[in-house]
């Protein structure tokens, strides 16, 4: 029945390509081709080329002179904070993600769909209005200033703030990349190993994280990047006080106001770090979206009855045997 | 008594999905849990394994109240219906999983995989993935996985669901092999009667979270409990009838009033092969015309219309169907030979009807 009107379909189809040698559902050449190219020009012109332009730039005064201003010492400590910031940022939301996620994704509950839309907000939220919600928190003039200022702790203009602004922005980053996987993979291998005797952690450690990893890790590299390369929110909250409270983004910031020609390169070469990270944070993705691709493929032919094989009808055969 | 369910109910928000379930399960049994999907049978096994609690109700294995105990502490193997295989780990390390959770030791985790990759003929492959494996090897992998720890029972959802059709058969014969060698407790879930009347000791009906009825697959079979049992396993035939002048009616079909008074309804089912067939218009009770034969395999089912349009569809063997020389379109008579009187949803049946009956050769009055 449904294999008519497909015969029919293939036999218009061939009457078309020979009489224009395309397919009915493709464009014309012209307009495939000058898509193209468009598509092309603009992320040459937009995207390779100045990411190309920070490293010429970084190293047009050469080798010695790039090295140098990496490792004079107020950049040098803008790099060291961006990764303690970093490494502080990072595994906070990797534990308040997989949290959420794993909420998220096994659970039932109420507020669910109210969670799922919070976790979202920091995208939502220009970083800058993130910022000044912290200052406003635990500024002098915030609701906790008096508090903080009366036990001596400084969260504004020092690391503490840059580090929780930090967190509010990469927050969604690991939760959103975890709840798809998870909910893909189910809770059917959790209640396995339940039902083998494995306790709540072990569980969690032997079959969830596993199944998951490669979203985690996708989800880790893209929040890295993220606390890394932060500006608008860790720059209301920092001060810009140099070799305390200045990060990479704002320190290629100041440098470039700068205005001299060696403060300038200076300016590229610590871009240029920034902009490696983004090469490298791209490539792992693709990486991962490519295994993550294959590991789907596996899954569902996982879920799906097979074929047999012929081994399933040898072992048949040779059960009757015995 | 190796388990035993008392009073069972279980509610998803409003929805009941296990209504008031009493069952037991005897030692080294293998059960069915069968019926149409949503009728409750999974959930039954699932509060079994304790991945669902009871709304009320009590779960007893092996004499002690499991309700309180938690999945890992029932000593249970489950088998799960995509078979949940850890796909991170490789045949060997699945199997393992069980027996490094409860401490064995190494050499002894290691003997007892090599006993089981022996006995389920995985010999070879326990260094492969879940991936690497076919559907049939996928299935004994979990299926040993369950058992490696020596559960006391071993509970399976829908095995051969995921199992191509052709060589669904050959498995439920080696289920069969295997739970006589290895004598453990099993139950298991199904929503093919066909599966469950050849592979189980007992069957255990579902419909709509309640059990319908519970015995061997004859029981089953030739004693269904009401309408839903009669339709479920196997074909039956159900006509209404109406009382008037102490005989059930429907057209010229005539058949005994069981007590019940005029202008009552009579619910009747008969099997398709209950129905007697002869070229001879002059055979039996009722005169027909075979309207159609339609070729089922082993058996044919023909199609009798009655004078008054009433339609009947019966089976007979071939050899039956060329004995008596039929054809589509010829004049037959037939009888029904035996029928049996349903109960409607939630009435019960006096003994004395609730049995098969042969169809009387003569309906006189009173009778």
């Amino acid at each position: 029945m449904g294999g008519a009107p497909s015969t029919d379909t293939a036999i218009i189809r061939r009457r078309v390509s020979r009489s224009q040698s395309q397919r009915g559902t493709e464009e014309p050449p012209l307009i495939k081709w000058t898509l193209i190219a468009i598509a092309l020009a603009f992320s040459l012109v937009f995207l390779l080329l100045p990411l190309v332009n920070v490293f010429a730039q970084a190293f047009a005064k050469g080798w010695q002179a790039y090295w140098n201003s990496l490792t004079e010492p107020d950049s040098w400590a803008a790099i060291r904070l961006t990764l303690i910031v970093a490494a502080i940022a990072v595994p906070l939301n990797v534990m308040f993600g997989v949290a959420a996620a794993w909420a998220i994704a096994k659970f039932e509950f109420r507020w669910k769909s109210l969670l799922t839309t919070l976790i979202d907000l920091p995208f939502s939220v220009s970083p800058v209005v993130a910022g000044l919600m912290f200052v406003l928190m635990f500024g002098l003039q915030g609701y906790f200033g008096k508090w903080l200022e009366a036990h001596e702790i400084k969260i504004i203009f020092a690391v503490p703030g840059i580090v929780l602004a930090t967190v509010f922005v990469t927050f969604p980053f690991v939760a959103r990349e975890l709840i798809p996987v998870m909910q893909a993979a189910g809770s059917e291998q959790e209640q396995a190993a339940l039902t083998l005797g494995a306790s709540g952690w072990r569980t969690f450690w032997h079959v969830t994280l596993p199944s998951v990893k490669w979203g985690l890790i996708y989800g880790i590299i893209l929040c890295n990047a993220r606390a890394m390369g932060e500006f608008g929110a860790v720059s209301v909250v920092s001060g810009h006080i140099i070799r305390q409270t200045e990060t990479m983004p704002l320190r290629v910031q100041a440098l470039y106001e700068g205005g001299s020609a060696v403060s300038g390169a200076a300016a590229f070469a610590v871009a240029s770090l920034l902009a490696l990270l983004a090469l490298i944070t791209l490539a792992i993705k693709t990486f991962l979206e490519w295994k993550q691709a294959r590991d789907y493929a596996r899954a569902q032919q996982l879920a799906m009855p097979t074929p047999e094989s012929d081994s399933d009808t040898a072992f048949l055969a040779r059960q009757n045997l015995r | 008594m190796s388990i035993e369910l008392k009073n069972v109910t279980k509610k998803f928000g409003e929805v009941t999905a296990v209504n008031d379930v009493s069952f037991s399960v005897n030692e080294g049994e293998l059960m069915a849990l069968l019926g149409p999907s949503g009728g409750g049978k999974t959930t039954v096994l699932r509060m079994i394994a304790g991945l669902e609690m009871p709304t009320t109700g009590d779960v007893f294995i092996r004499g002690q109240r499991v309700n309180d105990l938690s999945v890992q502490e029932r000593n249970i193997g489950f088998v799960f219906q995509n078979y949940a295989l850890f796909k991170n780990m490789n045949a060997f390390k699945n199997i393992a999983f069980g027996l490094k959770i409860k401490k064995w030791k190494r050499p002894d985790v290691e003997a007892r995989v090599m006993e089981l990759l022996k006995l389920f003929d995985l010999e070879g492959l326990e260094k492969r993935y879940p991936h690497q494996l076919s559907g049939g090897q996928r299935q004994r992998v979990a299926i040993a996985r369950a058992l490696a720890p020596k559960p006391g029972v071993l509970l399976l959802d829908e095995p051969f669901g995921a199992v191509d059709a052709k060589i669904r058969q050959e498995l439920r014969e080696w289920l069969v092999t295997l739970h006589h060698e290895l004598n453990v407790t099993t139950i298991f879930v199904t929503h093919d009667q066909e599966e469950a009347m050849e592979v189980s000791n007992r069957t255990v009906i579902f419909s709509r979270g309640n059990l319908e009825q519970i015995g061997t697959p004859r029981e089953v079979y030739e004693q269904p409990a009401n309408e839903f049992v009669a339709r479920f396993i196997g074909v039956m035939i159900v006509l209404e009838l109406h009382v008037s002048k102490g005989v059930a009616r429907l057209n010229e079909l005539e058949f005994p009033s069981h007590g019940l008074p005029d202008g009552e309804r009579l619910r009747i089912g008969f099997r398709p092969y209950s129905v007697q067939i002869s070229s001879d218009v002059k055979a039996y009770r009722y005169r027909a015309i075979l309207r159609h034969t339609y070729f089922l395999g082993v058996m044919l089912r023909v199609e009798l219309e009655l004078p008054s349009g009433l339609l009947i569809r019966a089976r007979m063997t071939k050899e039956e169907y060329a004995f008596q020389g039929l054809a589509d379109g010829k004049d037959v008579s037939f009888q029904i030979r035996q029928y049996r009187v349903l109960a409607r949803e939630g009435e019960k049946l006096a003994p004395e009807v609730a049995v098969t009956h042969d169809v009387p050769l003569t309906l006189g009055e009173g009778i």
